[in-house]
């Protein structure tokens, strides 16, 4: 039986020595799409930070994982660093081996072209990562046409050679094929055997087996371990899945909303998850254990617009232990009180709904909320009421004042602290419950 | 393409029977034309035999099949002659469109921006414009160059079909480029024109053969029509079926019906050849169209060890 | 339990598919009962007729396909019933949540509207007060708060729309639910949300639940009996607590095995793919690829056994280790393996 292979991570500071490519301080933003009109009006709609701040190295010989839900960034910071997205500020370096400290970030078509050779990709939906029209040999050698030049026996040798590595053979029974004809494990196959055909040193490996079945899950990630040994690459392995994370990967980084909010060794952090939302996460994955009880207490909602994303830290408004400074906003009280509602039978909705006024001005974050719209007394209780029903709520931490002004009630909230990456105990961890460790050691 | 010839020959039903259909009418027309110089018994311009002129608006008979027309032309020649006329100019304008067309559809989808835009604009002005006017206006630019001759003809067909196949492809490589595969090929490393060549080329110009079929028929009616208005191919040049019906109309009305007759439904019975084979390929190769054929399913009675074992459940 | 309390019964129900070769036999002879108020996990890999059971139950299947066997759905024949009545049955009795919840919502129209429609189609004559107490309480049961009833479906998440979808199902308060990968396409916590949801359906409607998945956890977090699948047969199925503790049949046991979990140390995988299911191997279909294939299992097809620990197993194995057969010398010899290469996989 395969095992883990006992390779000890590299712990302590990253020196560009030992990294072959780094993040610094990336950014990556999209321009969205705002609406017909406005589009006719020629004005631009609003940008999206699907990277915002991202500092982080893959060790040469490592395998990384970028852990998070869809909508937290991994996926761009993968194809960013391959130079597929371009970075809207900050700076991707790579170092290579042979071609030296390559600013991939500033790179024209053409030497990004080139620097293929190096960095390759392998995606998440092999069903639609190969040319339909396209054989298997014919796609597999096609990165040697175009960076090699290959043509004839030497392409097919070279083409073989992939093919048996990946495990795809006899040969003479794939090279002819289309992809159709293929099943999704055999797909994955061909898509590595083209991205390892270059010999290249980085392998950004896209959610590689989600899409598979699980009994060939093992299989696949079983053969990438392998090929990591065999030809020296260092992979980026983004997933939504912790459990295949923990066991392939010698790092990890959480990512939420853009940002990495927690990052260190895999075992550390699988062995003591230090912010709330890798303890969430860890929590949430089914197991096929027949003694846990479904999880039950879970963060609520799910990962907010990066468009407007929430004051202070990004994941306050579903974090079970979120504090005063946490960014609590106008956005958290319009949350509350739909909550309170969605718990309650529909009479309590018809009978409080007039005493809040519009939900919508709510909708702006702000550090100052005004709900109600007469009956100020009223307002006050039903707040009240809300809190007695669960008076932990962090909610209320985050509330520096209630204030009657005569027409409803005004709500104030503390200051928020977006929390930055901090080392704790081996890890970094963005979250204002760790209090910053060089920031003691300089007191 | 393999699997292309599958499909149309696996094709049952009524689709079957249109393709069928379609396919005889036009293979008829286009053998009568391959063999003109052995079949016809006259030259498309010939009304002299040996120095003497040939009957003026004789009756089909023995002698001549379909009769004469006012200009001492045999009819049946000019009609056999005139299939090789609009075969050629068919064949010519869906070639140029498609030639021109596809490319640019390909590169103004793939590259975006205001090539795209620029491009986009101009193919839609002509899709706009009526196309039979359109067709006058280029064949009157283009007599001058290039004479009113078969060449001209087809070009000026081909300005109205170019909008086709590009607004198809264009639109087709706009979604195409956004599938994983395209993405893949940046990935190794592939530059644009062999992403387009590659990658796109093969999976957008799926529907090119059915919208070449159709507009076939469509440039039929539309050189017909420019020969009955006197712009198209110069009488001089070639026989063409529009033309001889505007001459033969006023001796229609005159009760001599079959100088007008035969071009007529020549026409007519090329268009619908046209139309059939279209339609057919249509049916067989749009997967929106396409039905799946029912095959009843036979369930034998389940066997003694299939069976549960009733005492142990 | 009382036998009344069966809401879905099948016996040697197949689904068969015409093909222009040899049919598709995507379910061939399975036999389950389903409980008032339970849920049923059904697992396999791709390809082994999950997905074609479920729709079949429902009679959601397409033009070409046939049932036969015995399926009632309380007392009702579903296999004689006419194709109205089975119409009439779906949605009011028999509920269906798929995969993808965007493709089936009306963009243009309002929550609440597609809530209205619902109710009207199987309620005719049903008062306005009634439409919007019952949708507000689905929508409720489902987490989404009152204040969106009037929102259009592109102005929630990708985990509200399927919650919507459910609640859209639920609604109509039907006895049984078939939920295909109701979560396949979310993210993790979203994915525990829901299935938190469909596990505390129970509490308030009372819908049994036949929960379709290929991810184990989900089943033994959430499900009170499952039910494992293998080339068109139930080769497995029992309380899952138990199926999960004590696997009987190789199948479930490799299954497990080969799941990537965090107590994972180990990388396993089962040999092969499942087979066509047009033309299975003889005997138990898993003998091809199962460690512990004797030569019975070529020759004859298990028969559905009650193991001691309960669960009911097609397997000689489990049989033979379980005494409930007596197998000869020459039968119990293992059988020789043909070689299965890497790539012969799912």
């Amino acid at each position: 039986m395969p095992t883990k292979p006992e390779t000890p991570a590299p712990t302590g500071p990253v020196t560009s020595t030992d990294a072959v490519v780094e993040a610094h301080d990336l950014e990556v933003h999209f321009a969205l799409q705002g609406s017909a009109l406005a589009r006719l009006l020629g004005r631009r709609g609003r940008t999206v930070k699907a990277i915002d701040g991202v500092n982080v190295a893959l060790r040469r010989g490592e395998v990384l994982g970028l852990v998070g839900e869809s909508g937290s960034g991994k996926t761009t910071l993968g194809r960013a660093i391959l130079g597929l997205v371009p970075a809207t500020a900050g700076s991707i370096t790579y170092h290579g081996r042979d071609r030296g400290d390559v600013v991939v970030s500033e790179l024209g078509s053409r030497d990004l072209r080139a620097l293929r050779t190096s960095m390759q990709m392998v995606f998440q939906d092999p069903g639609a990562a190969l040319n339909p029209g396209m054989t298997i040999e014919e796609a597999i050698g096609h990165p040697l046409v175009i960076h090699r030049k290959l043509k004839g026996a030497e392409l097919r040798t070279r083409v073989c050679d992939a093919l048996e590595r990946v495990g795809l053979s006899p040969v003479e029974r794939y090279l002819g094929k289309y992809p159709a004809d293929l099943s999704g494990g055999q797909k994955q196959r061909a898509v590595i055997a083209r991205a390892i055909i270059l010999e290249p040193e980085v392998l950004i490996a896209d959610e590689p087996v989600s899409m598979l079945d699980m009994s060939v899950r093992a299989k696949i990630l079983q053969l990438m371990l392998d090929l990591k040994d065999q030809l020296d690459l260092s992979y980026v392995y983004i997933t939504h899945d912790l459990a295949s994370a923990k066991y392939i990967c010698d790092r990890i980084a959480i990512m939420y909303l853009g940002r990495i909010v927690e990052i260190g060794p895999s075992d550390e952090i699988f062995a003591n998850p230090r912010h709330p939302y890798t303890k969430a996460l860890l929590k949430a994955i089914p197991e096929p254990d027949p003694d846990r009880m479904l999880p039950r207490d879970l963060p609520r909602g799910e990962i907010p617009d990066a468009a407007v994303p929430p004051l202070g830290c990004s994941f306050h408004p579903r974090c079970p232990v979120a504090v005063q400074e946490c960014g609590w906003e106008s956005r958290d009280l319009r949350t509350l009180l739909e909550e309170h509602w969605t718990r309650n039978p529909g009479a309590t909705y018809d009978a409080e709904r007039d005493m809040v006024g519009d939900l919508g001005k709510l909708d702006k974050p702000e550090l100052s909320a005004h709900l109600g719209v007469t009956d100020s007394q009223g307002t006050l209780a039903l707040l009240n009421r809300i809190r007695a029903e669960n008076p932990d709520e962090p909610f209320w931490r985050g509330v520096a004042g209630i204030e009657d002004d005569g027409n409803g009630v005004r709500l104030e909230f503390h200051q928020p602290h977006d929390p930055a990456l901090r080392p704790a105990g081996g890890v970094e961890v963005a979250c204002v419950l760790y209090p910053d460790e060089r920031e003691n050691e300089k007191t | 393409m393999r699997h292309w010839f599958n499909t149309i020959w696996n094709t049952r039903g009524l689709a079957r029977w249109i393709l069928v259909a379609g396919l005889v009418i036009v293979v008829a027309f286009v053998v009568l034309a391959l063999l003109a110089p052995w079949v016809a018994p006259y030259e498309f311009n010939q009304s002299k035999v040996d120095g003497e002129k040939l009957p003026k608006l004789a009756h089909p008979s023995g002698d001549y099949w379909l009769g004469t027309n006012d200009q001492f032309y045999d009819i049946w020649s000019r009609v056999i002659w005139g299939a090789r006329t609009a075969l050629e100019v068919i064949f010519l304008s869906v070639a140029f469109s498609i030639v021109l067309g596809v490319p640019l559809g390909l590169v103004s989808g793939f590259v975006g921006g205001w090539v795209d835009r620029a491009l986009v604009f101009v193919m839609d002005s002509l899709y706009a414009l009526p196309s039979l006017l359109l067709a006058i206006v280029f064949s009157f630019l283009l007599r001058g160059p290039l004479g009113g001759g078969i060449v001209a003809a087809a070009l000026s067909l081909t300005c109205i079909y170019i909008p086709q196949y590009f607004r198809v492809v264009r639109n087709t490589t706009v979604s195409t480029k956004e599938a994983v595969y395209v993405e893949a090929a940046r990935a190794i490393g592939a530059p644009p024109r062999t992403i387009m060549r590659k990658y796109l080329f093969g999976n957008v110009v799926q529907s090119v053969p059915v919208i070449g079929t159709l507009n076939a028929a469509d440039a039929l009616s539309t050189l017909a029509a420019l020969g009955f208005l006197g712009f198209g191919i110069q009488p001089t040049e070639a026989s063409e079926w529009g033309y001889d019906l505007s001459r033969a109309l006023d001796d229609a009305q005159a009760g001599t019906w079959w100088p007008a007759l035969f071009p007529g439904l020549a026409i007519i019975l090329l268009i619908t050849g046209l139309t059939l084979v279209g339609e057919g390929l249509n049916e067989t190769l749009n997967p929106a169209l396409r039905r799946r054929r029912l095959i009843p399913v036979q369930m034998p009675a389940m066997r003694a060890d299939d069976a549960i074992d009733a005492r142990n459940v | 339990m009382k036998s009344d309390d069966v809401v879905i019964s099948a016996r040697d129900l197949r689904v068969w598919y015409g093909t222009a070769g040899l049919p598709v036999r995507a379910v061939d002879g399975v036999s389950f009962e389903i409980r008032s108020g339970e849920i049923l996990g059904l697992v396999g890999e791709s390809g082994c007729g999950k997905s074609t059971l479920g729709r079949g139950l429902l009679g959601l299947l397409p033009d070409g396909a046939a049932r036969d066997g015995e399926l009632f759905f309380r007392e009702r024949d579903m296999l004689r019933l006419k194709r109205r009545e089975q119409h009439a049955l779906r949605g009011r009795e028999l509920g269906l949540i798929f995969q993808e919840p965007l493709t089936r919502l009306n963009p243009l129209m309002r929550i609440s509207e597609h809530f209205s429609e619902t109710l009207k189609t199987h309620h005719r004559g049903i008062g306005k007060d009634e439409i919007e107490s019952r949708s507000l309480e689905a929508l409720r049961v489902m987490g989404i708060p009152p204040t969106r009833f009037r929102a259009y479906p592109h102005e929630f998440s990708g985990g509200m729309r399927q919650r919507l979808m459910i609640a859209l199902t639920l609604v109509l308060r039907p006895a049984f639910v078939v939920a295909d990968e109701p979560t396949t396409a979310l993210d993790v916590l979203v994915e525990a949300q829901i299935i938190r949801m469909l596990h505390d359906l129970r509490d308030t409607y009372e819908t049994s639940l036949l929960l379709i998945t290929h991810n184990l956890g989900i089943i033994a977090e959430a499900c009170d009996r499952v039910a494992v699948m293998y080339a068109g047969r139930i080769v497995e199925i029992g309380d899952a607590h138990t199926v999960f503790r004590a696997p009987q049949h190789p199948y479930t046991r490799e299954l497990l095995r080969s799941t990537i979990s965090l107590s994972t140390t180990g990388l396993n995988y089962i040999e092969g793919a499942p087979p066509d299911l047009s033309d299975p191997p003889p005997g138990c279909r898993f003998h091809p690829r199962c460690p512990d294939a004797m030569q019975v299992c070529e020759r004859r097809a298990p028969v559905p056994r009650v193991q001691p620990s309960g669960s009911r197993t097609e397997c000689w194995a489990a049989d033979h280790a379980n005494g409930l057969v007596t197998l000869t010398e020459d039968e119990r010899i293992p059988l020789a393996k043909e070689v299965i290469a890497l790539a012969d996989e799912a």
